[in-house]
């Protein structure tokens, strides 16, 4: 069920023609109260996916946007027990739209692999995107996840080199997530060249849809990575708004996820081909 | 591949780098191809008789290798039980044993052809011995360290820009080691193809906690010998205090096997362990996830990391490298753990009593040694490795030691 929905919802795009739109937003961020708001509107602000992502403190692959909005999120009481109800009211709110819990390890092993995996199928959750979870660790959560039917979503940076893509692709599931920079999210952004290049290196090693996210920032840069990616993801553009809009203390202004959510329909407008 | 030694427990890692459930590969995909060439090169060179050669020259030379064992008459005497011995691995070149770690690392990176440095510090001790190997192999140098860290330890950071290394301050997160450790894998994200990240402890990704071992293991190995030839036998005991855990491997490993020798580590309790603020992970923490290893972590019942605590810099760090927590599983090794009260005394009473100012870290484990060597023999023999000078740390300690009357 959790893979149907991601392939409904590609095919779906493909056959309009165009990128399907994932937004990333850190869960918990800068309230639960705001974070939920902007989090149910999502879909219908033009989000054909969305990427939840479970905030850790020490987020090493992220960028000062990001990590921003794990620590806000985190003094702001956010848990993975709390990630996991979100999860659940957004699959209630939108019964078909794929939602993708984004994260680190550590929090997940904590709250006990199997445990976390029955939580999030029975929230709704589709798949799982795992920042220190190479292929070298199937064991640890990728392959139980895919036992049950959750699919595991596999980076690939311009570092995979063609030695090692098979390897990354062999137990991926859902779709695959080109990370179109060497670096950190909301930093530099990927020439359509080395994005085109990339995703003909991806097409001829995986069936899988395939996706480009990181330094994605507005919708001229959705319509460029579109044009080869079957999907793009946005996060620390989105971000950076709630950012912008409250206070060290996690207290929103009224429309700040509104305000996110503009963003979110300007976006869209880049994703026809 | 090894020879079968089924009753050996130095031949961890598995090829997994696993040691029990402890360390493994958790880094991020950018990441892997690199640590997958750092794990080829370094087996490479493992064997290469050239390598060792040019090690051993450097070693010599250069850092000032073989490091004494020191018997320790006076706080014997003092203590009245076993013969104290110091391993004076404080003498080497720059103050402190990150030097054997570094030279070694610095010559693997030049093999691989790399010529650009990234490390994490968090006293500067780490970061001062990069920046000198760097200087020496005409490398460029990047450092992180906590702002924190920066304004505390500015002698540090001072030698390192005067040895030609740029240091990052870094104010994410809490601006501690932690978070330099962080910043270093992010600006390793960002420059893969370039850059060489030299690890300053036995922690990280595989293959990093077995190379920093091996590269720290001489100072085991020299102690063996010395105490063979000074003693006629091995030691009872060896001691050394744990941040990551890098001289305390250094000196184990080549002991792991000598089952009639008790090993001690001794992790930081900053201000009790019962205060929570402290510095120790196998005592006060649990099995967990971060910086490319499991491993045991300080952390919440939701698995969000902690600031660990010391008035040791070099000591304050959530975690602990994993053959460390493998030793502590399977009851090899002894995790005890000492106070800062405790190791200012000890700071002082070194200082005073062998004419040598220890660093704040070894005297976590002469803390340690207080408690129980005084109940031994007096012809039972321990080992504890002063694995670094004190002077580093005159700014921080003197003021305390003034207002306690103890100066």
């Amino acid at each position: 069920m959790a893979l149907d929905r991601i392939s409904q919802c590609f095919s779906a795009c493909r056959d309009e023609n165009r990128a399907a739109l994932g937004i990333f937003i850190s869960a918990g961020d800068p309230n639960p109260e705001t974070s939920e708001e902007l989090l149910l509107g999502l879909p219908d602000a033009g989000a054909d996916f969305v990427e939840l992502g479970m905030p850790f403190s020490d987020p090493m692959a992220d960028g000062p946007v990001i990590q921003a909005a794990s620590l806000r999120a985190i003094k702001a009481g956010m848990t993975l027990d709390k990630v996991l109800k979100m999860a659940a009211r957004f699959r209630h709110r939108h019964p078909d739209v794929p939602l993708i819990l984004m994260g680190y390890y550590n929090p997940v092993y904590i709250y006990g692999v199997d445990q976390f995996l029955d939580d999030a199928m029975t929230a709704g959750v589709d798949g799982l995107i795992m920042v220190d979870l190479p292929p070298e660790e199937d064991d640890e959560l990728c392959l139980p996840a895919t036992e049950k039917g959750m699919a595991f979503i596999r980076l690939i940076t311009p570092t995979t080199n063609d030695k090692r893509l098979p390897t990354v692709i062999h137990n991926a599931s859902g779709f695959v997530y080109y990370v179109s920079i060497t670096g950190i999210t909301g930093t530099g952004s990927a020439s359509a060249d080395s994005i085109a290049n990339a995703m003909a290196r991806i097409r001829k090693a995986s069936d899988l849809p395939a996706v480009v996210g990181f330094g994605i920032k507005d919708a001229d840069d959705v319509r460029e990575a579109g044009r080869h990616a079957d999907g793009v993801v946005v996060g620390s553009a989105v971000v950076s708004i709630i950012a912008e809009h409250c206070d060290a203390n996690g207290k929103a202004e009224p429309d700040t996820a509104r305000k996110a959510l503009d963003l979110v329909k300007q976006l869209k407008t880049g994703t026809p081909r | 591949m090894n020879e079968h030694k089924p009753n050996t427990l130095r031949d961890q890692p598995d090829e997994h780098g696993r040691f029990g459930i402890h360390g493994g590969r958790f880094v991020a995909e950018t990441l892997m191809p690199l640590i997958l060439s750092v794990e080829e090169a370094w087996k490479t060179s493992k064997s290469d008789p050239d390598f060792a050669a040019e090690m051993e020259y450097y070693r010599k030379h250069y850092i000032g290798r073989p490091s004494p064992l020191f018997f320790a008459s006076r706080l014997t005497e003092h203590f009245g039980g076993a013969k104290l011995y110091f391993k004076r691995d404080e003498l080497n070149h720059t103050g402190a044993h990150k030097i054997n770690n570094v030279l070694g690392q610095a010559l693997l990176a030049k093999r691989m052809g790399k010529t650009k440095i990234i490390a994490e510090t968090g006293a500067g001790q780490h970061g001062v011995a990069s920046a000198t190997a760097c200087a020496l192999f005409g490398m460029e140098c990047e450092v992180f360290m906590g702002e924190e860290d920066v304004r505390r330890q500015k002698p540090n950071v001072d030698r390192m820009r005067l040895l030609g290394a740029k240091v990052h301050p870094v104010t994410s997160g809490t601006g501690t080691l932690k978070d330099a450790m962080n910043e270093a894998l992010r600006y390793w994200v960002t420059n893969a193809e370039t850059h060489f990240y030299i690890i300053g402890t036995a922690a990280g990704p595989h293959p990093y906690p077995a190379m920093v071992r091996d590269f720290q293991s001489i100072i085991g190995v020299e102690a063996k010998e010395q105490i063979l030839e000074a003693e006629g036998r091995l030691p009872d005991a060896i001691v050394a205090c744990i941040g990551g855990g890098s001289n305390a491997l250094g000196l184990f490993h080549p002991f792991l096997d000598d089952k009639e020798v008790e090993i001690y580590g001794v992790e930081a309790a900053g201000h009790g362990i019962e205060t929570g603020e402290h510095a120790a992970s196998l005592k006060g923490g649990k099995p967990g996830v971060l910086h490319g290893n499991r491993t045991y972590l300080l952390q919440d019942d939701h698995g969000q990391i902690k600031d660990a605590y010391s008035i040791s810099a070099g000591l304050d760090y959530p975690g602990i490298g994993p053959e460390h927590a493998w030793l502590h599983e399977i009851g090899r090794v002894n995790y005890v753990n000492a106070t800062d009260q405790e190791a200012l005394e000890y700071f002082a009473l070194c200082s005073r009593l062998e004419g040598i100012i220890p660093a704040l870290e070894p005297a976590h484990a002469l803390a340690f040694i207080s408690t129980m060597i005084g109940k031994m023999d007096k012809d039972q023999i321990v080992i504890m490795n002063m694995c670094g000078r004190g002077d580093k740390d005159l700014e921080a300690v003197l003021p305390i030691l003034e207002k306690q009357g103890k100066l």
